[in-house]
């Protein structure tokens, strides 16, 4: 399974249509942007996760609340960089540390989720995976990861269709309630 | 959190006005010129040839030399507004301002006699010139500020700096209103050091005054 990465056109089409008042877009746009700028930061100032997480909010804030500064005849990605590089400066310049930050940092700096966050990713799911009980996650593994039918699943399993159908049901509840906000990742 | 925060700034989104930093810019400008206007009006008062002045080329050239300023400024501090902006090579077009008076200084001089090269350069009003030009392009700059508060400038230092050199032509231009000087030499002296302070204060206030 690849990790999606949005482009950056595409992203600058969601802003677009952020600017004219598309709530869906903003809230796709914002849900990418999290990701990039976490990575953005984490870069930068090792992995304590609140100060990472602070920024991220202070660097969404502005980029709401200042959003009309965007010129829509130019690229959106230089546009959130500087607004980033702006307020991780601002933030050494308030934590009195003393850090060179190039001009030209830039560039691929703010690229979709990386490599690092796609494997924690795909080791979060394999965890949830490893939780369930023998049965289900075969037949999940069954139905979404080979993509049988429900049929040559049931066949397989020596179960109903019926019944195959409701302990899918009920596996992806059960990884969905983990990865819910309160759900425990990693028992 | 992130979560939370996320879903409230969506909610919060309405749909963007078109040109929202140039007007904003232009409404500072404006209100700022307005006020200054009254001020030089009201406690220095418009020069009282002022009809016979509008017939005669200097006046059009000191409003010319003063409004360059404030035009190159104003374009300026516009792109200075969005995060990493840049002047563009902008400032360059000072040039013909500059160009302009000192052509316009030369002439003057070549066809002065020795005792009028004087006040070509002191006037009768060097001394407090630069002041009241000062003091005319404050409302601008303080406007300006306003302006760029609500905005995204990333080079703080720059876009003080460049909001004080239209402050500060816009102030000089509406001076021209009540100051009956001709000297093209006087106007490059002592109008360029009236419109160079505010642009020094913009300088030194842009850190301190424009964080976002």
């Amino acid at each position: 399974m690849g990790y999606p990465r949005t482009t950056d056109s595409e992203l600058k089409a969601l802003m677009l249509a952020a600017l004219d008042g598309e709530a869906t877009a903003y809230r796709a746009l914002l849900g990418d942007l999290r990701l990039r700028l976490a990575g953005y930061f984490q870069r930068r100032l090792g992995r304590d996760p609140h100060e990472v997480e602070d920024l991220v909010q202070d660097t969404l804030i502005a980029i709401h609340s200042r959003r009309e500064t965007f010129d829509r005849a130019e690229p959106l990605m230089p546009w959130v960089h500087a607004i980033a590089r702006y307020k991780l400066i601002d933030h050494y310049r308030r934590t009195g540390r003393r850090a060179f930050v190039a001009l030209d940092d830039a560039g691929a700096d703010l690229p979709a989720p990386d490599q690092a966050s796609a494997a924690e990713a795909r080791r979060d799911v394999e965890r949830a995976l490893q939780s369930l009980p023998e049965r289900t996650r075969a037949l999940l593994a069954a139905l979404k990861l080979e993509e049988l039918s429900v049929a040559e699943t049931a066949a397989r399993m020596g179960m109903s269709e019926g019944a195959v159908k409701v302990a899918a049901h009920r596996g992806l509840r059960a990884l969905a309630a983990r990865f819910a906000p309160g759900g425990r990742r990693d028992d | 959190m992130t979560d939370d925060l996320i879903a409230r700034l969506v909610d919060d989104l309405r749909p963007a006005r078109g040109s929202a930093v140039a007007r904003r810019l232009a409404l500072a400008l404006g209100v700022g010129g307005v006020a200054s206007l009254c001020g030089v009006g009201a406690l220095l008062g418009l020069r009282p040839d002022l009809r016979w002045a509008l017939a005669t080329p200097m006046f059009w050239v000191k409003l010319a030399y003063t409004g360059a300023f404030a035009a190159v400024g104003a374009l300026c501090v516009v792109r200075l507004a969005r995060p990493a902006g840049r002047t563009g090579g902008r400032l360059a077009w000072l040039a013909a301002p500059l160009a302009l008076i000192i052509l316009t200084g030369a002439v003057q001089i070549a066809g002065a006699r020795a005792d009028q090269l004087r006040h070509l350069f002191m006037g009768d009003s060097a001394a407090i010139c630069p002041w009241y030009i000062a003091l005319s392009s404050a409302p601008a700059l303080a406007g300006l500020f306003w302006a760029l508060r609500g905005l995204a400038p990333t080079r703080l230092r720059l876009a003080g700096a460049l909001a004080g050199l239209a402050a500060g032509g816009l102030g000089a231009a509406i001076y021209c209103l009540h100051c009956p000087e001709a000297g093209a030499p006087f106007v490059a002296l002592w109008y360029s050091l009236g419109m160079l302070a505010p642009c020094v204060i913009g300088l030194l206030a842009g850190p301190r005054l424009l964080r976002w």
